[in-house]
């Protein structure tokens, strides 16, 4: 439902892309996105259709989304982003830190995006540089991250006080929450970026074939640093969605696992973690099956363990099914 | 020895009989759109040299992959000593006796040249620990019964040796116990003459203990001198199988292309213009003291055998490689590249060897592999204008003939010529001044490949200066103006193409120079 608006907006660049573009694998999600639905609509209709619970689900997806849409462009370039989840919870940390100290928002938003950015150039220069296998790189960072948001404030969390902030979290706009509309702003913005901008279509040469993008004179090692800090950017801007949210710097609650969220999103809406392959729209609509799927299984009272089994497995599947693709579309 | 190495399995060589060792029967396969193979059948005997010839492309590699059990055919059936046989791994077609000895050797470097023969067979008898003795006695033994043991030591690691040693070593490897059938697919083109002496040598030694050979080459004078018949394939065809004594290297080329070769090139007279490449005494970690000139609307050949150095000069110019004396001007400026970028900054273009590794993102559209390298020309502040971006790909789909449903289609379901006409395209787009062509026609058919000869053509009509590196002595001979031979990363000599024959490059080429390849 969330999709309809930018799905139409897509469709004025010209119709004829958007097809070549988006392709027949978003149907196929389209189609599961409606069956657990009709599902979790059937076994538990009174709640949730609700108003409530939509806006629920919406504003659950607009973290998992913005990390997603990131991941789906670090995955397109041939590079993976294990990180962000820690990112995001040093974020809140820096952001609710600041803030308890100088009473300004400005500032603490500033300073965590800083957090964020850096923390991406550091991936970056290290997956670059080193060289080291972009996924060992974020797992170490991933560690190191996380490590570094507890000693912020010795493991324990920051409650602050901020008006501003809060109605980031709980206000609306014609209708619809902040959060979620700051989720459309940046969905419109990835849909243009990797679509219809140089530097997008050079991510998908870059990791469709490096030997190729370079022959072709694209400056792959900038590419990738930029694409890193564009991961942290994005991870930065989800700690402040979510800490407007919370009303406070989590160190771990709340960010934990994010990123496994962010990359079955990813790879289920498409995404080849080979590279070369994904798009914006498919990932989005990964992150509304999860999210649906999170509600759901909260609403049918499904134990958080079986939750945890659910999530893991669909990730799995969605690369086997990736592969399968792969394998029926390479010969 | 027989019975030591155990490649012949019925001890007896006086019983000649007429019962192929392997068969091959209306075998076909399709890749996608390709017909690779198109009902082929062939025999192979015990005792008998078989040259397999025909253009890059025609089949061979595809009918040695569905021997070996890499590719399993859509239609057709194999026979071993008459027996249909159905052949899913290539476990499978060692354990039947059938071998192949790639073009490319594959040595894992750090192990022992023993242990490198034995590899995959190093099992059994020894439940848990390697008997590294008895590993290195038969290594030997194997070594001296073939009659190479002075070229290589069993307990020698393998990392330092050259191309030769290492092809001796997948010889070795495919003469372990049962070998049948042996095929060699182009087993000279790193070798020096007299490595490739000592290999025919040993060739006929298996020949005269029975064992069947496929000869695979584009050497012709190679497959005359070695062969006992030849089978020529063509776009997927058998088109012809004849005993060696009926044919010479005209009509074999005549079989393999299907017409006479010099149809397939224009030959006009070019105004040539202002000096566009000068290499002074160039030197990197792999050439020395390259120095050539190309001109506008000149062809240039670069030939040499593979390996002479001849990718690595067009690496040099594309900066890809580190330039580590001499110097360079392009187009009257002094160029040092640091990167591709700077390359095609200058105004150079490469059509790489690899097209499918090197010049092709294949599972993007064939819009987005031709818009590649002129962004600029197709976008404002850095977006795409989608329609300006169509109108440009859909004017060169059109002006080279390639075929495709749609410029949206991906590119890696395109047929090779189709391919490399797309690879043409992304250049043409781009108008560099200097292009350089690697193997410009590699594994293309025949018809492709007269259309790419006429752009090349073209491009030079227009003042385009073109250097064209390639290993097929007539397309070199057809296209260039005046040809460069490259051997052991320096020049060799320099002919004018209107006099030179294929003799005299291959003397440039190959003139045995004393000295062992690194």
């Amino acid at each position: 439902m969330i999709m309809t608006p930018t799905a139409a907006s897509t469709q004025n660049y010209s119709l004829r892309m958007f097809g070549s573009r988006v392709g027949t694998q978003n149907i196929s999600l389209l189609i599961a996105l409606i069956a657990l639905v009709v599902i979790f609509g059937f076994i538990r209709p009174d709640v949730f259709f609700t108003g409530r619970n939509l806006i629920n689900i919406g504003l659950a997806v607009t973290i998992i989304g913005i990390l997603a849409m990131a991941q789906t462009v670090v995955i397109v370039s041939g590079g993976l982003d294990l990180s962000v989840g820690s990112i995001v919870g040093l974020g809140t940390m820096v952001l609710a830190v600041v803030i308890q100290d100088t009473g300004s928002v400005v500032l603490g938003v500033v300073a965590c995006v800083f957090a964020g950015v850096f923390a991406g150039i550091l991936n970056g220069l290290t997956i670059v540089y080193g060289p080291v296998n972009a996924v060992i790189a974020t797992l170490g960072t991933m560690s190191a991250f996380r490590g570094l948001a507890f000693l912020l404030n010795n493991g324990n969390s920051v409650a602050i006080q901020a008006n501003g902030l809060r109605s980031l979290g709980t206000g609306t706009l014609l209708g619809l929450p902040c959060a979620i509309w700051l989720l459309l702003i940046i969905m419109a913005f990835f849909v243009v970026f990797t679509q219809k901008t140089v530097i997008g279509r050079n991510l998908y040469a870059i990791g469709g074939n490096p030997t190729v993008a370079r022959l072709a004179g694209i400056a792959i090692r900038r590419y990738q640093v930029g694409i890193y800090a564009m991961s942290g950017l994005s991870a930065a801007i989800a700690a402040v969605v979510l800490t407007s949210r919370t009303m406070s710097g989590q160190p771990s609650s709340g960010s934990q696992g994010l990123e496994l969220e962010a990359i079955t999103a990813a790879v289920l809406g498409g995404c080849a973690l080979q590279g070369g392959k994904g798009t914006i729209v498919g990932a989005m609509l990964g992150v509304l099956i999860i999210g649906v799927l999170n509600n759901g299984m909260i609403l049918t009272s499904v134990p958080t363990f079986y939750q945890l089994l659910a999530k893991g497995a669909l990730l799995v599947a969605a690369v086997v099914i990736q592969e399968r693709q792969r394998a029926h579309v390479g010969e | 020895m027989i019975s030591e190495t155990g490649y012949s399995n019925n001890g007896d060589a006086s019983k000649v009989t007429d019962l192929p060792v392997v068969a091959v029967s209306n075998v076909s396969k399709r890749f996608g759109i390709v017909q690779a193979l198109n009902g082929v059948s062939a025999n192979f005997y015990r005792g008998r040299i078989t040259a397999l010839v025909g253009e890059n492309g025609a089949g061979k590699s595809t009918l040695m992959r569905i021997m070996e059990g890499e590719h399993r055919p859509d239609d057709g059936t194999i026979y071993v000593d008459g027996q249909a046989v159905s052949i899913s791994s290539p476990r499978e077609a060692h354990a039947l006796g059938i071998r192949v000895i790639h073009q490319e050797p594959e040595i894992i470097p750090e192990l022992t040249v023993a242990e490198n023969i034995f590899v995959g067979d190093l099992r059994a008898r020894y439940a848990v620990l390697i008997d590294r003795e008895d590993l290195e006695r038969r290594a030997q033994q194997m070594l001296d019964a073939f009659g190479v043991a002075g070229v290589l030591k069993p307990c020698e690691i393998c990392r330092g040796l050259g191309p030769a040693q290492r092809q001796l070593i997948e010889i070795m490897r495919a003469l372990r116990p049962g070998a049948r059938l042996l095929a060699f697919d182009e087993p000279t083109s790193s070798l020096t003459e007299e490595e490739a002496v000592r290999l025919f040598a040993l060739i006929r030694k298996l020949k005269s203990e029975g064992v069947s050979i496929i000869y695979i080459s584009h050497r012709l004078r190679e497959v005359m001198m070695i062969a006992d018949s030849t089978i020529t394939m063509r776009d997927g065809r058998s088109v012809g199988e004849a005993p060696m004594q009926e044919l010479d290297e005209a009509k074999m080329v005549r079989l393999m292309v299907g017409r006479p070769i010099s149809d397939l090139f224009q030959r006009r007279k070019r105004e040539l213009g202002p000096v566009q490449v000068v290499l002074d005494r160039m030197s990197t970690d792999k050439i020395s003291d390259i120095s050539l000139s190309l001109r506008a609307g000149e062809i240039l050949g670069l030939g040499g055998l593979v390996g002479a150095g001849r990718t690595e000069v067009a690496r040099a110019i594309m900066g890809l490689d580190t330039v580590r004396s001499g110097s360079m001007v392009i187009a009257g400026k002094p160029y040092s590249p640091k990167n591709p970028a700077d390359a095609i900054r200058a105004g150079i273009g490469l059509v790489p060897e690899d097209r499918r590794q090197e010049a092709l993102l294949l599972l993007q559209a064939v819009r987005d592999n031709i818009s590649l390298v002129v962004p600029d020309k197709v976008s404002r502040w850095g977006f795409f204008s989608w329609r300006k971006e169509a109108e440009l790909v859909h004017h060169h789909v059109e002006g080279l003939r390639i075929k495709t449903p749609s410029i949206n289609q991906a590119v890696g379901k395109r047929s090779g010529g189709n391919q490399q006409k797309v690879v043409f395209a992304r250049w043409q787009a781009r108008g560099p001044k200097i292009l350089i062509l690697d193997e410009p026609t590699r594994g293309i058919d025949i018809g492709a490949k007269a259309e790419i000869y006429r752009l090349i053509e073209s491009l030079a009509d227009e003042g385009m200066a073109v250097l064209l590196i390639s290993s097929e002595m007539p397309e070199l001979l057809g296209l260039s103006d005046r040809i460069v031979i490259l051997r052991s990363g320096k020049l060799a000599g320099e002919l004018h193409a209107d006099v030179a024959t294929e003799e005299q490059i291959l003397d440039l080429a190959m003139r045995t120079t004393h000295k062992r390849a690194p």
